[in-house]
């Protein structure tokens, strides 16, 4: 229980051990109106540099964000966005749960069980520098061109990272905890319950919002090779279907927004009140 | 001042020994520990840091197995913790994911709802924790988690209390107050208590027996009876006597 995997296995302690740059304390950037204006206002310069910068530049080398605009009205009027976005978050949420269902319990049983947590680790070692990308002709080969390939290329990239936050949090449940839960009788059902999963929580959050990073990451090149719908074909289909590179824009500011707001999201869980000890700071971190 | 010395033994320690194996060696940290602790007593286990006590104190409750040697409760050897004997661990045994009330309530699951709410608010009332119930542990100061944990072990209504240099991390006022609490809830609910302390002054206002040990390995090197009454002076004679010559035995000149 107590042994401490290999470094690359806290990959996400990093984000833990630092709270205040990962989380953001809420004493220096509160949660208020106010807090708003600076990154707006970064956005706002940005897109006017590039207005300005395109409009100066004799062979535009992208468009405009105007005609970005533009693009992405015409992909809402014709009804595309709507599919295309669609078809790629429906993509990410079957593989991302199917890895949330496979790589959180293999971690958890990898960290408990000591014997097979040794067998396994090197294995688990050597997949996760092999990018998802890698899979694309092995899940063509099994799958076929289709939805399926795609979420099976979703599943390996975000199953890996889970798999190892989950090892991790395990690791880092205080012996402490497991004690004080023994000492009341607890089954270990019980524990696994009423210690185990509570404890872990924190953590695992973190590695969730990860991996769904990680999946939506990858959802896009799956989409370029694999099928014909989505924001990854989107892209790929505006290029070669008449070198539309303000459709190809608008599809990457798309992933962007759709990105953070997934994030978004999962921060929030993460600010949950009965979370806030593993991001306080003191009680009960390692 | 009741006479514990008829009382049963509630605690019986044969023969302890612990070893344990660090890279090509073996270190003993235990040896020959023989002790009876009855029921009612409050036993302070004393030693420098690092001696082993914390060690023995794991052994006691069921934590840890000893290389030889046993340990039994009620004539009944001990193998595994036991909710009829509660460790209370420097604070750090709260659980941060529950509240006052989830923490205090978390060995009473068996108990009716309505049963449950009522323990739950008595142990509140009894470590002063009224108005935090919904608090989280990171919420308190060091010394509320401390009164939390003590009142989460009080409400399964243990014979026993282990405590593990309980007040360690507190601030020196804070310890003062929660020694005298701990001795108000001692005398009011009846437990055998082992507290394992590097204090002297501690041992000799909380006990009613001081077990000293050696440095590594342990062995049991004198057991001093604190045969003054609660609320002990801690100016009287009797007192300074018996604080001195456990500092003696320790072997440590007091004076700065």
């Amino acid at each position: 229980m107590k042994a401490r995997a290999g470094a690359a296995l806290d990959a996400g302690d990093a984000l833990l051990n630092c709270p205040r740059l990962a989380f953001g304390s809420r004493k220096s950037f509160p949660i208020s109106a106010g807090a708003w204006i600076v990154p707006v206002t970064g956005v706002v310069l940005f897109l006017l540099f590039w207005d300005v910068a395109i409009r100066a530049g004799k062979a535009p080398l992208l468009p405009g964000p105007l005609a970005v605009v533009r693009a992405i009205g015409e992909l809402l009027r014709k009804g595309f966005l709507f599919k295309h976005v669609v078809a790629s978050l429906f993509r990410v949420t079957w593989g991302y749960l199917l890895a949330v269902v496979v790589g959180v319990p293999l971690g958890i049983l990898l960290a408990i069980h000591r014997r097979l947590g040794l067998a396994l680790a090197p294995l688990v070692e050597i997949l996760r520098p092999i990018s998802a990308l890698a899979w694309i002709p092995l899940a063509i080969l099994w799958f076929g061109v289709g939805d399926a390939a795609a979420v099976f290329i979703i599943f390996v990239a975000s199953s890996l990272p889970l798999t190892v936050a989950a090892m991790s949090a395990v690791r880092h449940v205080s012996e402490t905890h497991w004690n004080a839960g023994r000492n009341f009788g607890l089954t270990r059902r019980q524990a696994a319950l009423r210690v185990l999963l509570p404890a872990i929580l924190p953590r695992l959050l973190v590695g969730l919002r990860l991996a769904l990073g990680v999946a939506w990451l990858v959802v896009v090149a799956g989409e370029m090779i694999a099928v014909n719908s989505g924001l990854g074909f989107l892209i790929i289909d505006a290029r070669n279907a008449g070198n539309r590179y303000d459709l190809v824009v608008a599809g990457m500011v798309l992933i962007g927004t759709i990105g953070l707001a997934l994030d978004v999201i999962m921060r929030r869980l993460e600010r949950l009140r009965a979370l806030q000890w593993a991001y306080a700071g003191s009680e009960g971190a390692p | 001042m009741p006479d514990r010395s008829v009382a049963p033994v509630k605690l019986a320690i044969r023969g302890l020994r612990m070893a344990f194996r660090a890279g090509e060696g073996v270190v003993r940290v235990l040896e020959d520990i023989d002790l009876d602790v009855r029921s009612g007593e409050f036993v302070c286990i004393l030693g420098p840091s690092g001696c082993g006590k914390s060690t023995l104190l794991n052994i006691v409750a069921g934590f840890l197995a000893p290389t030889a040697g046993k340990v039994s409760i009620d004539g009944e050897e001990v193998r595994r913790p036991d909710p009829r004997r509660i460790f209370v661990f420097q604070e750090r045994g709260v659980f941060p994911w529950l509240t006052v009330e989830g923490n205090i309530g978390f060995g009473l699951d068996r108990l009716p709802r309505e049963a449950r709410r009522e323990r739950i608010a008595h142990y509140i009332a009894l470590v002063g924790l009224e108005g935090f119930e919904k608090a989280y542990p990171h919420e308190l100061s060091g010394g509320m988690k401390q009164r939390v944990e003590v009142a989460r072990a009080l409400a399964v209504d243990p014979d026993v209390l282990y405590l593990d240099e309980p007040f360690g991390a507190l601030d020196s006022i804070t310890r003062l107050v929660m020694r005298g609490e701990l001795l108000r809830l001692w005398q009011a609910e009846k437990k055998t208590v082992l507290f394992v302390t590097h204090d002297i002054e501690e041992s000799v206002q909380l006990a009613d027996r001081v077990v000293v040990l050696g440095a590594r390995p342990a062995r049991v090197r004198r057991i001093v009876e604190i045969d003054l009454p609660h609320p002990r002076d801690l100016s009287s004679r009797r007192y300074l006597e018996l604080r001195d010559g456990i500092f003696e035995e320790i072997g440590l000149a007091h004076r700065i």
